[in-house]
């Protein structure tokens, strides 16, 4: 096996300007003297990609994993080091970059392909391929300007998922378009991931990376803290998030003076796994509105911890909480855990309607304070079969009577 | 207005060649121009595109499209027209022809420049999202210009044939080195041009006064000679061609003008252009040929050390 990316040393320093002077008088009045301070976007990182295998980036806001894969895509160069990738490249950075607004769907799509890099003949020979993923039909030969946000980012993806790239580079791109392009989307880059092309995504989500990628790295502050399965990467990230909880996004380290290594206090349960699934054995894959849901909950506990308490929140598709619960305010006895186990919460009827849901999970001690949460929520889908709308699934009859005139 | 079915036809071979998938990409701050070079070749098709958008936006809502850009050096030449030749009375037998030939390369190479400084900062979106060689901006500017040079040419034809000009058949070939010339210089700039700014956007209105004055310094309304024989007293002769578009301008007026000192209805000589043979010229040209490649590499080189920063200065 070869390497398909080689990323040999490389370290990315931006400067960051007190102030922007853009125009010349201001460069000469104050030349030499602009303060600036240096920020490590990338510190000394060395990974190779084997041909074939997807790896996923992972890191809070601010950690570098952006950067770096602009720097894989050659779109900013590393300050020092180097990046060798073999084969073609498409970046899927933003969807729908370059196209012109006044131009036609279909001249947008020769544009926008021949700017990944592809020839004019190759397009031609996939353009019926590129117009059927988008689903724009007729409209290919409206302009751009006139398209919805929706056909445009179903327009731009498809151009970027159809160049036939070796190594595919992905920034969270998929946040875009409705439910059913964003399952195409992912269904895509399965394929690609069969055809044994290089995937390299990064994802603030690290059950996508666990499901899709098989090794993983962790950033933190430009440097790599983590790597190797996701599962193990993941369990990094939770260590950093834990750890940089207080600190909150990027921070500018002074130029010459490196970051002191933060004190990192292990707490004693900890929260390993969360999933939601269908509690029905006839159909695992769907949850139906009525349905019962079961949400495990995987801990690792160091020593035993007793009388733990349990708070569960239940997330609606709009990211509004629809129910809490916390066992201690309930009244129901803590559960004494142990080594590894597995917490199960089961909602007998859920009355929900369509759409994807997330539950999050936090362990709280004998005292009340929080042990351990997940950064994740675990998601579940809702598949309404019915011809009802909205979020709750009512239960409801009508009937009609009439009422007698009473006269007066 | 684009079909790019039948471009790909006609491009056949250029168009065909794919991006190497063997190829190895290196993202590093150091790469040679020679690697820069190849790289731009690798995205030729990319060039054609931005050069098709470039043109198919210009003259979208507008009634006239494409006539605008012959309707602008005809007009323009009108304006000099009177001015030169009615109101100043500079004598000059047909002015017109002399005027054109001058026009069609300075209105090349001017919106060439300009057009190119600003291709970096316009297309900041993709700059910014999207991995090609920058490079491909700028040229693509020169690429549009040239497309109007061509169109512009066609009312120099016209004027030919309409003012029963004979062009200097001896001098002919001269032409196409002087358009390489013209072409190479046009890059060299444009590339320096656009990458210097990125970093400082007064280029832009920096490049609007030096571009009139370089206007006036090249003998496009005026006679070559007007200005050569007053400083070849003083033994400066040479300073004219410190401005290399000179070189490129007075071989077009040689080769489709044609009169270098024409008597006139006065009996009095007019002195025009210079009276050296094709092998002056072309020892002209060459000067001119060896100076754009070096600015062109220098372009090069200097936009590849700018080029690094360009996503996070924009």
């Amino acid at each position: 096996m070869t390497n398909a990316i080689e990323i040999d040393d490389v370290s990315k320093i931006f400067r960051l300007y007190q102030e922007k002077y853009s125009s010349l008088k201001e460069r000469v009045i104050k030349a030499g003297k602009i303060p600036y301070q240096e920020f490590w976007a990338l510190k000394d990182i060395n990974i190779s990609v084997e041909e074939g295998t997807s790896i996923g980036l992972l890191g809070h806001n601010g950690s570098g994993k952006s950067t770096l894969l602009k720097c894989i895509a050659g779109i900013i160069q590393p300050t020092k080091g180097e990046i060798r990738v073999k084969g073609r490249v498409s970046a899927m950075l933003e969807v729908g970059a370059g196209f012109h607004p006044e131009l036609s769907g279909r001249d947008n799509i020769f544009l926008s392909a021949t700017l990944l890099g592809v020839p004019v003949k190759e397009i031609a020979s996939r353009f019926d391929e590129i117009v059927e993923f988008s689903e724009l039909g007729a409209f290919i030969d409206n302009q751009v300007k006139h398209y919805s946000t929706g056909m445009y980012a179903r327009l731009g993806f498809a151009v970027a998922v159809n160049v036939d790239p070796d190594v595919l580079l992905v920034d969270e791109v998929l946040a875009v378009g409705d439910e059913s392009f964003q399952r195409k989307c992912i269904e895509r880059i399965r394929l690609f991931q069969k055809e044994g092309r290089t995937i390299v995504f990064v994802s603030h989500s690290p059950e996508l990376v666990r499901a899709t990628c098989e090794e993983a790295y962790v950033l933190d502050h430009g440097s790599v803290i983590g790597a190797g399965d996701p599962g193990a990467a993941i369990a990094a990230l939770r260590e950093s998030l834990q750890a940089g909880a207080q600190v909150g996004g990027a921070k500018i380290s002074e130029p010459g003076k490196e970051a002191e290594p933060k004190a990192v206090k292990v707490p004693n349960v900890e929260l390993v796994s969360i999933r939601a699934v269908s509690a029905l054995e006839e159909r695992p894959e769907h949850i139906f509105p009525h349905d019962p849901l079961k949400v495990e909950v995987g801990y690792h506990a160091r020593s035993p911890q007793l009388g733990t308490s349990v708070a569960i929140q239940v997330f609606s598709p709009q990211k509004e909480v629809i129910f809490g619960a916390n066992t201690r305010e309930l009244g129901i006895e803590g559960f004494d855990l142990d080594s590894d186990g597995v917490v199960e919460i089961n909602f007998e009827d859920l009355p929900l309607l369509d759409g994807i849901y997330g539950v999050a999970v936090t362990l709280i001690d004998s005292g009340g304070n929080p042990i351990s949460w997940l950064e994740d929520r675990a998601a579940f889908q809702v598949v309404n079969p019915s011809r009802v709308s909205g979020l709750v699934a009512l239960n409801f009859s009508i009937n009609s009577y009439s009422v007698p005139r009473i006269a007066n | 207005m684009l079909d790019w079915q039948s471009a790909e036809e006609n491009g056949s071979e250029s168009l065909t060649q794919h991006v190497s998938r063997d190829r190895l990409h290196v993202v590093s701050s150091k790469v040679p121009v020679w690697t820069r070079l190849i790289r731009i070749w690798t995205y030729r098709a990319l060039l054609l595109s931005l050069v098709r958008k470039e043109l198919s936006v210009k003259y979208k809502n507008s009634v006239l499209g494409f006539a605008w850009s012959m309707l602008n050096p005809a007009l323009t030449l009108v304006v000099y027209y009177v001015v030169f030749q009615l109101v100043l009375k500079n004598g000059m037998p047909q002015f017109a022809i002399f005027l054109l030939c001058g026009l069609v390369i300075w209105n090349f190479f001017s919106t060439a420049l300009s057009g190119a400084t600003s291709s970096v900062v316009a297309n900041a979106g993709i700059v910014q999202k999207v991995s090609f060689p920058r490079e491909v901006l700028p040229l693509a500017s020169v690429g549009s210009s040239l497309v109007f040079f061509f169109l512009q040419l066609i009312v120099l034809a016209i004027a030919l044939v309409v003012g029963r000009d004979v062009p200097a058949f001896s001098y002919l070939a001269l032409l196409i080195p002087a358009f390489v010339d013209l072409v190479i210089l046009a890059a060299a700039f444009s590339v320096f041009l656009s990458a210097v700014n990125v970093y400082y956007r007064d280029t832009q209105h920096l490049l609007e006064i030096v571009l009139m004055a370089w206007f006036w310094g090249t003998p496009v309304v005026y006679a070559y000679q007007t200005i050569a024989v007053p400083l070849a007293r003083h033994h400066l002769g040479w300073a004219f061609f410190l401005n290399p578009v000179t070189a490129i301008v007075i071989t077009f007026q040689r080769v489709l003008y044609a009169k270098v000192s024409p008597v006139l209805a006065t009996g009095s000589v007019m002195k025009i252009l210079p009276t050296g043979s094709p092998l002056w010229f072309l020892g002209q040209l060459a000067i001119v040929f060896v100076v754009s490649c070096v600015l062109f590499v220098i372009a090069l080189s200097v936009f590849g050390r700018m080029e690094g920063n360009f996503a996070e200065e924009l």
